[in-house]
C-alpha cells in the first residue's frame, strides 16, 4: 500500500527569525525536502535609486548608507569613487589611506556578523554571534570616534573624507589589529573543526564553478566556488596595488567553503590594515570640491569589492547638480539568484544555512 | 518501608482507614510537587545565568539577589498574555496538548528516590514506569503541532514523533544494562546497588543514555522540534499565555526529571558522604543539567536525517553491543573485583567510540526531486 502524499507550500518570511531582514520565500516542500523556492523581495523598497536623481551628488552619500547597513562605509566608498571617476577628481594621499582603513575594518565587521549569524542559522544559539560582536563593538567604537555614528556613517566625501581621525583613533586601531589575529584563531579553534558544523556544511548545497560564473555571483560566494576573482586585484582601484595580500579561494563551493573564505578574508584584511597603518601619511584629508558639483556630461560605472561582492554604482551626468540616472549593482541580489540552484533537493534546514552563507542584506536587495 | 508508608501506618492507628490512605498521599504529592516546581524555577534561573556566562554576558541580574526572581517575573508576564487559539485550529486538542505534555513530566517524580526512604511510590518496576510515562509527552507534542493548524507546527510534530520514537530504543537498551547490573527494576534497589556509581562501571551506557535523553527532552544539539532558526518555534508556535507556560515548564520539568533519572541510574542517586541525601541529589542533578546547558550553548544543531541516522546507526548498535558486554560481565565476571571491571569497561567504551567515529559519518543529504 502506498500513502498518497503531495508537496505543500510553506511561506517563510517576511517575518522569520533567520531571513536576515524582511526576505520572503515561498518554499515548496515534499516532507522536509525542498522542491522549489520562489524568493519574494521588495518589502524594504524605498526607491533609493529614484530619490538619488533628485539630490545633489553630495546629498546622495547618506542614501548609500541605507543600502547595505551592515557595511555602510564600503557603500560610501564605492559611491564616492564612482563620482570621482566621473568628475575626474584627485584625492589626497591621507584620505586614500583612511578610506582603505575604513573599508577593510568594515569588511572585518561585516564578515564577523556574517559568520556569527551563519552559525546562528545552524542552531548554535547566539553564542558565536555574541563572541563575534565582542570584536565588532570595538570597530563600531572606532567609527563612532571618526564620525559620531555607529550604523550609518556618512563619513566619505567626494574628494576625500569628511574629517581627519581624532588622535585616539590610531592607538585604538593598532590595538585592534594586534588583537584580532588571536581572536580569529580562537574562532577557528572553536568552530572550524566542530564535528556538527562539518557534518552540516561539508558538501552541502554546492554552487558549482560554472553556475557561479553564469549567475554573475561575486565576492566570497564566487571565491568559495574556486574562482579567483577579487576586484581589489582584478581591477585595482584606489591604492590597493600598494598592499600585499592574498585572495583566499575555496575548492568545492559548499557552505563550509563560503564560511572558510570569510574567515580567511578577515586575516587578509588584518594584513592590509597593518600595512596601511604603517604607511599612513600626514596631510589634507579632503580635496577642494565645489559644493554643487557639476560633473561633465557622460556616464560612469564604478565598482569595488564590498564585503558581500561586487558593489557597483552607475551614474549618468547631464552636467546638472543631480545625476540623470543613479543605479546600484547590489552584490547580494545577484548572489541570491543562485539560491534556488543550490538548495533544490536539500532539506529545509539546509535552505536556511545556505541562505545564511550567501550573507544577504535586505537593505541592499530591495534598495 | 518508605517514609510515606510509615506515616500511613501511624495515621491508621488514630484515623479511619480511608483518611489514613488519602491524607498521606496528598501530603506526599504536595511536598514532592512543591520541591519539584521550586527546583524547576531555580533551573530556569540557573540556565539563563549560566548561558549568559557562556555567551560573555551577565544574564538576568536585576530582580532580587543575582536575579533569582526573574523566572517569577517571566511567569507573571506569560500568564498575563492573551490566550490565542487559531481560528482554523482544533480547539479541544489545542487545549489538551499542553496538559498531556506537562502532566507525565510531574508523574515521573513519583518514583525518583530523594533519600533512602524518601520516595513517593517505591514501585518494583520503577524504571519501566519512567520509560512508559515519559514517552507520553511525544503524543502531546504531536497533538500540539497538529491542532495548531500551522505548517511549522506540523513539521515539528512529525519530527517529534520520529525523533522520540527513535531515541527511545537506545535509551531503553542503556537502561537494560543498568538493570542487569543492579538486578532489579526498582529505583531504590538501583541506587542501593551502586557502591561504585554506574557511570564508572558502564561509561558507554552512560554516554548513550545521556545523549538519548538529551534528544528526548529536545535540547540542543537535538532541538529540532523547536529549531527557532528553521521552523520558528515548532509545535508551540501558536501557543501563548498559560498554555505556553505549560510547555515552558514542561520543558524544564523534563530536563529536571531526566537529570534526576540520570543521577539516579548512573551517579548513585542520593548516596554521598557527610551531606544529607537530598543535597547530594540536587548537586548531582545540577551537575548533569550544567552539562546539558553547556551543550546547548556551544553546539550547532543536527539536520533531521543526521539526527535519525545518529540514533539508528550510531547509538542503537552501540547500545546493543554495550548490553552484550554488560550481560557477559554479569554472567561470567561477577566474581572479580569491580575496579577491574571499571578498567575493562572504560577500554571497551574508548575502543567502541573510536571505532564508530571512524566508521560512521553523519553524511547524507541531497535527494533527487
Amino acid at each position: 500500500m502506498t500513502i498518497k502524499t503531495e508537496p505543500f507550500i510553506l511561506n517563510m518570511g517576511p517575518q522569520h527569525p533567520s531571513t536576515h531582514g524582511v526576505f520572503r520565500m515561498r518554499v515548496t516542500l515534499d516532507g522536509e525536502v525542498v522542491v522549489d523556492v520562489e524568493p519574494v523581495i521588495g518589502y524594504l523598497h524605498r526607491g533609493i535609486e529614484k530619490m538619488g536623481e533628485n539630490r545633489t551628488y553630495t546629498q546622495i552619500i547618506p542614501l548609500t548608507d541605507r543600502l547595505d547597513y551592515v557595511a555602510s562605509m564600503t557603500n560610501n566608498f564605492a559611491y564616492v569613487l564612482a563620482v570621482e571617476k566621473l568628475a575626474g577628481l584627485e584625492v589626497p594621499e591621507r584620505a586614500e589611506y583612511l578610506r582603505i582603513i575604513m573599508a577593510e575594518t568594515m569588511r572585518i565587521a561585516s564578515h564577523l556578523m556574517a559568520v556569527g549569524f551563519f552559525l546562528n542559522d545552524l542552531g548554535a544559539m547566539m553564542t558565536p554571534v555574541l563572541y563575534m560582536w565582542r570584536e565588532r563593538e570595538k570597530l563600531l567604537d572606532l567609527y563612532e570616534m571618526v564620525c559620531g555614528q555607529r550604523l550609518t556613517y556618512n563619513y566619505m566625501r567626494i574628494g576625500g573624507v569628511s574629517q581627519d581621525v581624532p588622535e585616539e583613533f590610531l592607538p585604538a586601531l593598532k590595538r585592534f589589529v594586534a588583537e584580532m589575529p588571536g581572536f580569529i584563531d580562537e574562532y577557528d579553534q572553536l568552530l572550524s573543526q566542530n564535528e556538527v558544523l562539518l557534518a552540516r556544511t561539508k558538501g552541502v548545497c554546492i554552487l558549482p564553478r560554472d553556475t557561479a560564473i553564469n549567475t554573475a555571483a561575486s565576492g566570497p560566494v564566487l571565491r568559495a566556488s574556486g574562482v579567483k576573482w577579487d576586484l581589489r586585484k582584478a581591477d585595482t582601484y584606489s591604492i590597493y596595488d600598494r598592499f600585499d595580500f592574498d585572495v583566499p579561494v575555496g575548492t568545492v563551493g559548499d557552505c563550509y567553503d563560503r564560511y572558510w573564505v570569510r574567515m580567511q578574508e578577515m586575516r587578509q584584511s588584518v594584513r592590509i590594515l597593518e600595512q596601511a597603518i604603517a604607511q599612513l601619511p600626514e596631510g589634507e584629508v579632503c580635496a577642494r570640491v565645489p559644493h554643487l558639483l557639476r560633473p561633465p556630461i557622460g556616464e560612469v560605472y564604478g565598482h569595488i569589492e564590498a564585503p558581500r561582492g561586487e558593489l557597483g554604482f552607475y551614474l549618468v551626468s547631464d552636467n546638472s547638480i543631480a545625476p540623470y540616472r543613479f543605479h546600484i549593482r547590489p552584490p547580494t541580489l545577484i548572489n541570491l539568484t543562485a539560491l534556488k540552484d543550490m538548495v533544490i533537493g536539500w532539506k529545509v534546514a539546509d535552505l536556511i544555512i545556505t541562505f545564511g552563507s550567501i550573507d544577504v542584506c535586505l537593505g541592499e536587495i530591495d534598495r | 518501608m518508605t517514609l510515606l508508608e510509615q506515616f500511613r501506618l501511624w495515621l491508621g492507628g488514630i484515623w479511619p482507614e480511608w483518611a489514613a490512605y488519602i491524607v498521606p498521599a496528598i501530603v506526599g504529592i504536595v511536598v514532592v510537587l512543591g520541591f519539584v516546581l521550586t527546583l524547576v524555577i531555580v533551573f530556569i534561573w540557573y540556565e539563563r545565568r549560566l548561558l549568559g556566562r557562556f555567551q560573555i554576558r551577565l544574564g538576568p541580574n536585576r530582580l532580587g539577589p543575582e536575579g533569582i526572581f526573574q523566572p517569577i517575573a517571566t511567569a507573571v508576564k506569560i500568564l498575563l498574555k492573551e490566550d490565542i487559539v487559531p481560528a482554523k485550529g482544533d480547539k479541544v486538542i489545542h487545549w489538551l496538548a499542553p496538559v498531556i505534555v506537562f502532566v507525565p513530566v510531574l508523574m515521573i517524580f513519583a518514583v525518583v528516590p530523594f533519600g533512602e526512604r524518601a520516595i513517593l511510590a517505591d514501585l518494583n518496576v520503577g524504571i519501566v514506569y519512567v520509560v512508559a510515562i515519559s514517552s507520553i509527552s511525544a503524543v502531546g507534542i504531536y497533538m500540539a503541532g497538529w491542532a495548531s493548524n500551522n505548517k511549522y507546527g506540523l513539521i515539528s510534530a512529525l519530527r517529534a514523533v520520529a525523533q522520540m520514537v527513535s531515541y527511545e530504543l537506545p535509551v531503553v537498551l542503556a537502561i537494560l544494562g543498568v538493570v542487569l547490573m543492579a538486578g532489579s527494576l526498582s529505583m531504590t534497589q538501583i541506587v542501593a546497588s551502586q557502591s561504585i556509581p554506574f557511570l564508572l562501571l558502564q561509561p558507554l551506557g552512560f554516554v548513550i543514555f545521556f545523549l538519548g535523553t538529551v534528544a528526548e527532552m529536545n535540547r540542543s544539539p537535538f532541538d529540532l522540534l523547536e529549531a527557532d532558526s528553521e521552523i520558528v518555534a515548532g509545535y508551540h508556535i501558536e501557543y501563548s499565555g498559560m498554555k505556553f507556560a505549560m510547555f515552558y515548564l514542561g520543558e524544564y520539568g523534563h530536563a529536571l526529571a531526566y537529570s534526576c533519572i540520570i543521577a539516579t541510574l548512573f551517579l548513585s542517586g542520593w548516596q554521598g558522604p557527610l551531606l544529607p541525601p537530598i543535597v547530594w541529589l540536587v548537586i548531582k542533578v545540577m551537575a548533569v543539567f550544567s552539562v546539558i546547558v553547556w551543550m546547548r550553548a556551544t553546539l550547532p544543531r543536527l539536520r533531521v536525517d543526521q539526527l535519525m541516522s545518529f540514533a539508528w546507526k550510531g547509538l542503537l548498535p552501540m547500545a546493543v553491543i554495550n548490553l552484550f558486554i554488560i550481560a557477559a560481565e554479569v554472567l561470567w565476571l561477577s566474581e572479580i573485583t569491580p575496579w577491574l571491571m571499571v578498567a575493562v569497561n572504560f577500554v571497551f567504551a574508548g575502543v567502541l567510540v573510536l571505532l564508530w567515529s571512524k566508521l560512521f559519518t553523519l553524511g547524507g543529504g541531497r535527494v533527487e526531486v
